[in-house]
């Protein structure tokens, strides 16, 4: 019989976390690409875009992200796609991540002053370039903290992708745990190993509002 | 070949889908009030509580919102049973949805209790109040009332993380889904209604708690911030 150390344990830990880092990280992009594109709609004149996308950001953050991962994982297969774990959990995230990002910067857009969008426009400016030139730029400054806080919520969230088969810190983490029948050291280290990712964001998300919160005050 | 929905199947096993419901409800229903319970402690131990107390909070609320609910959940349910303690599937889910809960709330109520003017405080004081009377009748309730629209959104959160208790076998919606999709085959339809489920609990929810914080706090509560 093999006999496991704990040593063994870390080792094949921390080759499981390689691929929660890059789920999160391609989760993290895609998901601010296509965040950004629902917070063009969300904010838009028209107002079905604006209803369509509020449907949207509904959806996504009423309904469980596990759900939502075996909707793509068994939706996509109808369509005769044969789908890989990556895949399914990588599409799903992406769109669960879209939906609270664009949500997030809603608020930061809305918090710029209407004086600022009735101003460019007298500048006869379009909409796409009172985004571009006017508000975003302002914007960006109130997002960073709340969205580098959210990635806290990614990384977190790649979790459940192990329960559609995806071998990530988690899935590793339970079958180890059926190795070596010893859950309350495996699970304690995948929770640690969690923080250890977390932890430093959240920290740095508090560092960045204090930052900015305090060069606002003057 | 073409697949053929049938949206009918999930209801196969109505009784299945109905306890999954019921057990979701229960889940939240006594997940969200003891976890407000300990958050509202955990947030009074953080601002007023003895001095030896602050760190241990700190910790908690630290590391339960740095880790996974999942791995918390997993933590409780199979790790606690190695040192000797012995919990079933629905104490274990109903456990790490408090201590989960627990850790988000403290932080925002904690926000709303900063937020109370200190002339407040001083005015309970004259009043020859104590600590904890001013804390139970001065302090809480509009702290609690400034922060309600924050603590719905957690509440809504939890309810529907809730959903992977069912990788510990709680009977709950999801649960449900997967054990009609495991007799019928119909995966994407089972998925797609107990998704629908969860929407509208969540919608209802939501509807719920801004009832409540009208009901609690007298006059209509802040619309939800974005």
């Amino acid at each position: 019989m093999i006999s496991f150390s704990l040593w063994d344990i870390v080792r094949n830990l921390l080759l499981a976390l390689r691929w929660t880092v890059l789920l999160s990280l391609a989760s993290f992009a895609l998901g601010g690409l296509l965040g950004l594109i629902v917070l063009f709609l969300r904010t838009s004149k028209h107002a079905w875009l604006r209803t369509i996308t509020k449907m949207y950001i509904e959806l996504f953050q009423g309904t469980p992200l596990l759900m939502q991962l075996f909707l793509a994982f068994f939706g996509l297969a109808l369509f005769g796609l044969e789908v890989p774990a990556w895949l399914a959990a990588g599409l799903a995230l992406t769109c669960w991540s879209s939906a609270y990002l664009a949500e997030i910067w809603r608020g930061c857009v809305e918090a710029i002053p209407r004086g600022q969008w009735e101003a460019s426009s007298c500048l006869a400016m379009s909409y796409m370039q009172q985004m571009r030139h006017v508000i975003l730029p302002q914007a960006l400054r109130i997002a960073i903290p709340p969205t580098v806080g959210f990635s806290v919520q990614i990384v977190k969230g790649t979790a459940v992708t192990s329960i559609i088969g995806f071998v990530e810190l988690s899935k590793a983490g339970t079958m180890i745990t059926n190795a070596t029948f010893q859950p309350f050291t495996v699970y304690a280290l995948v929770a640690l190993m969690y923080f250890a990712l977390c932890w430093p964001l959240s920290k740095y998300s508090q560092s960045l509002e204090r930052k900015f919160n305090a060069s606002h005050r003057h | 070949m073409s697949y053929h929905f049938d949206f009918l199947a999930p209801f196969d096993y109505p009784a299945v889908l109905i306890k999954g419901v019921l057990v979701t409800i229960e889940l939240i229903a006594i997940g969200g009030v003891l976890g407000i319970a300990v958050g509202i402690f955990a947030a009074w131990a953080k601002t007023q509580g003895p001095r030896w107390l602050r760190p241990l909070i700190n910790a908690y609320v630290e590391l339960i919102r740095n880790t996974p609910f999942l791995i918390q959940l997993f933590f409780i349910f199979f790790g606690l049973p190695g040192i000797g303690l012995q919990i079933t599937e629905m104490e274990a889910a109903i456990l790490a949805m408090v201590i989960n809960l627990g850790a988000y709330s403290c932080e925002i109520i904690r926000a709303g209790i900063a937020a109370v003017a200190r002339g407040q405080i001083e005015a309970g004081l004259s009043l020859a109040m104590t600590r904890l009377q001013i804390f139970r009748h001065v302090i809480l309730p509009p702290a609690l009332q400034k922060i309600w629209p924050a603590l719905s959104s957690q509440v809504v959160i939890v309810m529907v993380g809730s959903a992977v208790c069912s990788q510990i076998a709680v009977e709950e919606l999801a649960y449900a889904a997967n054990f009609i999709q495991g007799r019928n085959f119909r995966s994407f339809e089972s998925y797609l209604l107990s998704t629908a489920i969860y929407l509208v609990l969540a919608i209802g929810l939501r509807q719920l708690l801004r009832m409540l914080g009208n009901w609690l706090f007298g006059r209509p509560v802040a619309k939800e911030a974005a």
